[in-house]
C-alpha cells in the first residue's frame, strides 16, 4: 500500500466548483496554475470532470439553488476523495451568511475536510490546503478522515 | 512461434509501458518548461496511473468496461505484431480495431460529452486512416512486401530518402494520434469548458488508468511506424522516432486548438496530396 499512498499524494486531481462566489477566490485558484505558483509541480491538475477528480475545491457559500449540483458533483467523485472549502464564504457563508437564499458554509451540503479562510484566500494558502487534504489519503490519518 | 518471438512479446508487454510512460513524463515536463513552468516529476504518469488504479470502481454499464479491455488488448496486439516485424497492413487494422473499441465504449453511455468526443474521434480516424493506408502502399512499392521485417532486411538506404513526403504526412498523423494541438479535438485536453473531457468523460478510476496504459502502448506503436523510415538499425529508428516525438511537443505548444472541420480539410488536402505525389514520383522513377 506504500506505493499506492505515495501515488495518491503525488497526483491529486482537482475539481473546482464555484458555488456562487464573487470570483475573487476563483481567480486565486486559477493563479495557482500559472507559472508563478505552478501547482503541476506537485502533480496537481485542474480536471473539469468529477469522475476524474480526487479533490473537490469549492468556493462561495452554499445556497438553496445550487446545493443539488454540489451534492451531485460530490457523489460522482470516486473514493477516496476530499473536499476543500476555499474562502470565507465557503467556510461559513461569509458576508452572505444571513441572506434568505444562503444556507451557510459548504459543509451544510457536503462533508468538508479542509477549510481555507481568507477573502480572497491567497494562492499559498490554497496550495497549503491541498497539501493538508492530501495528508488525509495517508493510512495513519485515513481513519480520522473517515469519522 | 519460436522461443525468441515469445521473449520479444514478453519484453514488449513489460517494457512497453515503462518506456511509454517515461515519454509521457518527458512530454509533461518539456511542455511545462516551454510554458515557463517548472513541471511535474518525470515519474508523474506512473503516479497518476497508480492513483487511478487504486480508486473505487464506478462503471456506467458493463459493456463500457469490456470496450476498455478491448482497446487495451487490440493495441497491445498491434504493438506486439510490430515488435515481431509482421505485416504492416495487419498492424494498421488491429490498431483501428482498438480505436473503434474506445469509440464504442464512449458511445455506450448517455453522456452527451462522451458522445460528442466519440463522434470527433471517428472524424479523427476518418482523417488519418487513408494516410496510414497510403503510407503502407508507398512502403510496399519500395520493398515489394507489407512485412516490417523486409524494411529492415531488404533496403540499402533508409525509407526517408525515397519517401520524404509520406514521412511528413505521418508526422501529422502522429499529432492526431497523440491527440495534441492543433488536433486536440476528441479528448479536449485543454478545453474542459467545451466538452469536459470528450471521449474519456465517462471513464473513471481503474478504467481510466487502463486507457492511460493503452496510450503508452499506442504512442510506442505510432513512434515505431515513424521509426521504420530510418530502419538501417534499431538505434537509428529510435533516434528518428524520438526526434519526431520532441517535434510534436513543440508543435503542441505553439499551435492553437483547431476545429474538426479544419482538421478534415487540412489532413485530407495536405496529407493525401503529399502521399499521392510521393507515390507518383516512386512510380515514375521505377
Amino acid at each position: 500500500m506504500g506505493l499506492i499512498n505515495t501515488a495518491r499524494m503525488k497526483s491529486p486531481w482537482i475539481l473546482h466548483y464555484d458555488c456562487g462566489s464573487c470570483n475573487g477566490c476563483d481567480i486565486e485558484i486559477l493563479a495557482c496554475l500559472t507559472p508563478l505558483y505552478d501547482v503541476e509541480r506537485f502533480g496537481i491538475v485542474n480536471v473539469g470532470n468529477p469522475k476524474h477528480a480526487d479533490v473537490l475545491v469549492v468556493t462561495g457559500p452554499a445556497n438553496r439553488r445550487n446545493q443539488r449540483v454540489l451534492r451531485n458533483l460530490y457523489d460522482q467523485m470516486p473514493e477516496p476523495k476530499a473536499v476543500i472549502a476555499v474562502g470565507t464564504c465557503a467556510c461559513s457563508g461569509g458576508v452572505f451568511h444571513n441572506c434568505y437564499n444562503v444556507m451557510g458554509g459548504v459543509d451544510k451540503v457536503v462533508p468538508v475536510n479542509v477549510y481555507v479562510p481568507g477573502c480572497a484566500a491567497k494562492p499559498e494558502a490554497i496550495i497549503d490546503g491541498v497539501v493538508k487534504a492530501l495528508a488525509l489519503f495517508a493510512p495513519a490519518n485515513g481513519k480520522e478522515a473517515a469519522k | 512461434m519460436t522461443t525468441n518471438d515469445l521473449l520479444t512479446v514478453i519484453v514488449t508487454i513489460v517494457l512497453g509501458p515503462l518506456v511509454g510512460g517515461f515519454l509521457f513524463g518527458v512530454d509533461r515536463r518539456l511542455t511545462a518548461r516551454l510554458q515557463g513552468r517548472y513541471g511535474p516529476p518525470l515519474a508523474q504518469p506512473f503516479y497518476d496511473f497508480l492513483k487511478l488504479w487504486s480508486k473505487s470502481r464506478i462503471v456506467v454499464n458493463q459493456s463500457q468496461m469490456m470496450y476498455v479491455y478491448g482497446y487495451l488488448a487490440f493495441t497491445i496486439t498491434a504493438l506486439c505484431l510490430m515488435a515481431l516485424r509482421q505485416d504492416l497492413l495487419i498492424i494498421i487494422f488491429v490498431l483501428a480495431f482498438g480505436g473503434i473499441s474506445l469509440i464504442m465504449g464512449a458511445f455506450s453511455v448517455k453522456s452527451p460529452y462522451s458522445n460528442f468526443g466519440a463522434q470527433r474521434e471517428i472524424l479523427q480516424m476518418v482523417a488519418y486512416e487513408p494516410i496510414l493506408m497510403l503510407a503502407a502502399v508507398a512502403i510496399y512499392l519500395k520493398t515489394g512486401s507489407f512485412m516490417v521485417s523486409d524494411i529492415f532486411s531488404k533496403l540499402q538506404q533508409p525509407l526517408l530518402f525515397s519517401l520524404p513526403l509520406i514521412f511528413v504526412a505521418l508526422l501529422i498523423i502522429l499529432t492526431i494520434k497523440m491527440r495534441k494541438s492543433p488536433f486536440d479535438i476528441s479528448a479536449s485536453t485543454h478545453a474542459h469548458q467545451e466538452i469536459v473531457r470528450g471521449i474519456y468523460t465517462e471513464y473513471s478510476g481503474p478504467y481510466l488508468a487502463l486507457i492511460e496504459l493503452t496510450h503508452w502502448y499506442e504512442l510506442l506503436l505510432v513512434l515505431g511506424i515513424i521509426g521504420l523510415f530510418w530502419a538501417t538499425s534499431i538505434w537509428a529508428a529510435a533516434a528518428i522516432a524520438l526526434a519526431a516525438f520532441l517535434l510534436e511537443i513543440v508543435v503542441d505548444n505553439i499551435e492553437a486548438r483547431m476545429t474538426w472541420s479544419w482538421m478534415i480539410k487540412f489532413v485530407w488536402s495536405t496529407g493525401i496530396t503529399l502521399s499521392v505525389v510521393n507515390i507518383a514520383v516512386l512510380y515514375l522513377l521505377r
